[in-house]
């Protein structure tokens, strides 16, 4: 499949899959971009968007109504239809909070296969900031074209299983908070109540706080820095597979991103059953204090 | 204590479930965009609020009382416009319990959010920031009276 819709120049491993405020300004309106909301506020999109945009819900469109796990093939063809996109659209995501639903939707299309996607570096704060133009009309859309795929949930993804099996063999990076990484807390600053039972990290895991990853603005830091940050200090080197995680998966999306496409780690999953499960089940080693601990003998 | 929902609330419950889903969460964001600015004294003043930290977002509060055994309360509730369904559930709140004598609001039952009907378009954790909301209003007027 070829795109005729421009990639955007940087250094980072995957120059396709990150466009700037300015790129998207320019490149909205192209014939075969498609540009989706993804917030944690379901009602943020409607107080305003980039003209244009459509709005996505993490939570009633890509999560199965019923079990834990995203939505299945044929939900997936038509949301994605339903909002205009085909295979071979560009999907432009953007949304709150530097990205966090934003990559975390990036990551379920990815898991479709939908090869084009890309995500707005620095998200919606900072398209406000610059003065952008918002609105609240919600554009209308022309139903796309969707073939029924199924889900790949070996490549991108990892399950509990996959997770125990990995303690002491790769390398597992736990994208939470401090407090929560030690097992301080359960839950990261305002958001208590999650109900996990134990808190703690997995054995073996290095904590590396997914905003970490983020400037002040939102953006991205520089390959050169965030190299330093995963490879020098969390100590991941020029290793081919790693795993993250956080509390549901969606911080760890963030810092699935990172990995897999500014800085080209070649196989990367990201645990979304992450600390609302591993947590809460029972007979699984965890690791409570700052050190990331030894697997289990 | 009476366990009762005033009425102008109870209203409120029944737009809410007198609609569509998608057309409630319309609902929840006209009660954001009408959510009263706090009055001028508390411009700048956040921090002399109490903040509920149950909340996913920066949410403050304050209430005022009448003079009287069974005070009339004045709740004011600032938060951001990045946070609209926060901002939305103020909206219910001040609207329709927002100068009630404080034994009415004492009596209000605790599982509001969820008369609403959003409890599949909303996370729980959201419907659980409501709850608190409420539960801090009521704990508020509690230590007043006490």
């Amino acid at each position: 499949m070829t795109t005729t819709v421009p990639v955007e120049q940087s250094d980072y491993a995957h120059p396709e899959k990150l466009v700037s405020t300015q790129w998207v300004a320019e490149h909205k309106d192209h014939p075969n971009v498609v540009v989706l909301e993804s917030n944690e506020d379901t009602l943020l999109y409607s107080t305003g968007h980039i003209p244009g945009a459509v709005k996505i819900d993490w939570h009633t469109e890509l999560n199965d109504p019923v079990t834990r796990d995203f939505i299945g093939p044929e939900a997936f063809a038509n949301m994605a239809a339903s909002k205009g996109i085909s295979p071979d659209t560009t999907v432009i995501f953007y949304g709150d909070k530097s990205n966090w639903w934003a990559a975390y939707a990036l990551w379920v299309f990815t898991l479709y296969g939908h090869e084009d996607v890309r995500l707005m570096n620095g998200g919606r704060d900072k398209w406000i900031a610059e003065g952008r133009e918002i609105t609240r009309d919600v554009p209308e859309v022309t139903q796309g074209t969707y073939p029924v795929v199924e889900r790949n949930d070996n490549t991108e993804r990892a399950n509990k299983a996959q997770v125990l099996e990995s303690i002491g063999e790769l390398p597992l990076i736990d994208v939470r908070s401090n407090p929560e990484y030690t097992g301080e807390t359960t839950h990261m600053a305002g958001y208590p109540q999650e109900g996990t039972l134990r808190g703690g990290h997995i054995p073996t895991a290095e904590s590396v706080p997914w905003a970490t990853a983020a400037n002040e603005d939102g953006t991205f830091k520089s390959r050169g820095e965030l190299h330093e940050l995963y490879a020098e200090n969390a100590n991941l080197g020029k290793t081919d597979k790693v795993i993250v995680y956080c509390r549901i998966g969606e911080r760890s999306a963030h810092t699935w991103f990172v990995l897999r496409y500014l800085l080209g780690y070649e196989s990367v999953r990201n645990y979304d059953g992450s600390w609302t499960e591993w947590g809460n089940s029972v007979g699984l080693p965890i690791v409570v204090g700052p050190q990331p601990g030894q697997a289990p003998s | 204590m009476t366990v009762k929902t005033p009425q102008v609330l109870q209203e409120i419950i029944e737009d809410f479930q007198n609609m569509y889903e998608q057309e409630r969460l319309e609902l929840l964001l006209e009660f954001s965009d009408n959510l009263p600015e706090p009055p001028e004294r508390y411009a700048g003043h956040e921090d002399e609020m109490e903040q509920v930290t149950e909340c996913q977002t920066p949410l403050f509060l304050a209430l005022e009382y009448s003079d009287s055994p069974d005070p009339e309360v004045t709740i004011i509730i600032s938060a951001p416009p990045e946070a609209p369904t926060t901002r939305g559930f103020a909206g219910v709140l001040v609207e329709g319990l927002s100068g009630q004598p404080a034994s009415v609001i004492l009596g209000v039952p605790d599982d509001i959010p969820n008369q609403l009907g959003l409890t599949k378009a909303l996370t729980p954790l959201r419907l659980r920031g409501m709850s608190a909301l409420l539960g801090r209003i009521k704990r508020n007027i509690t230590n007043h009276l006490a």
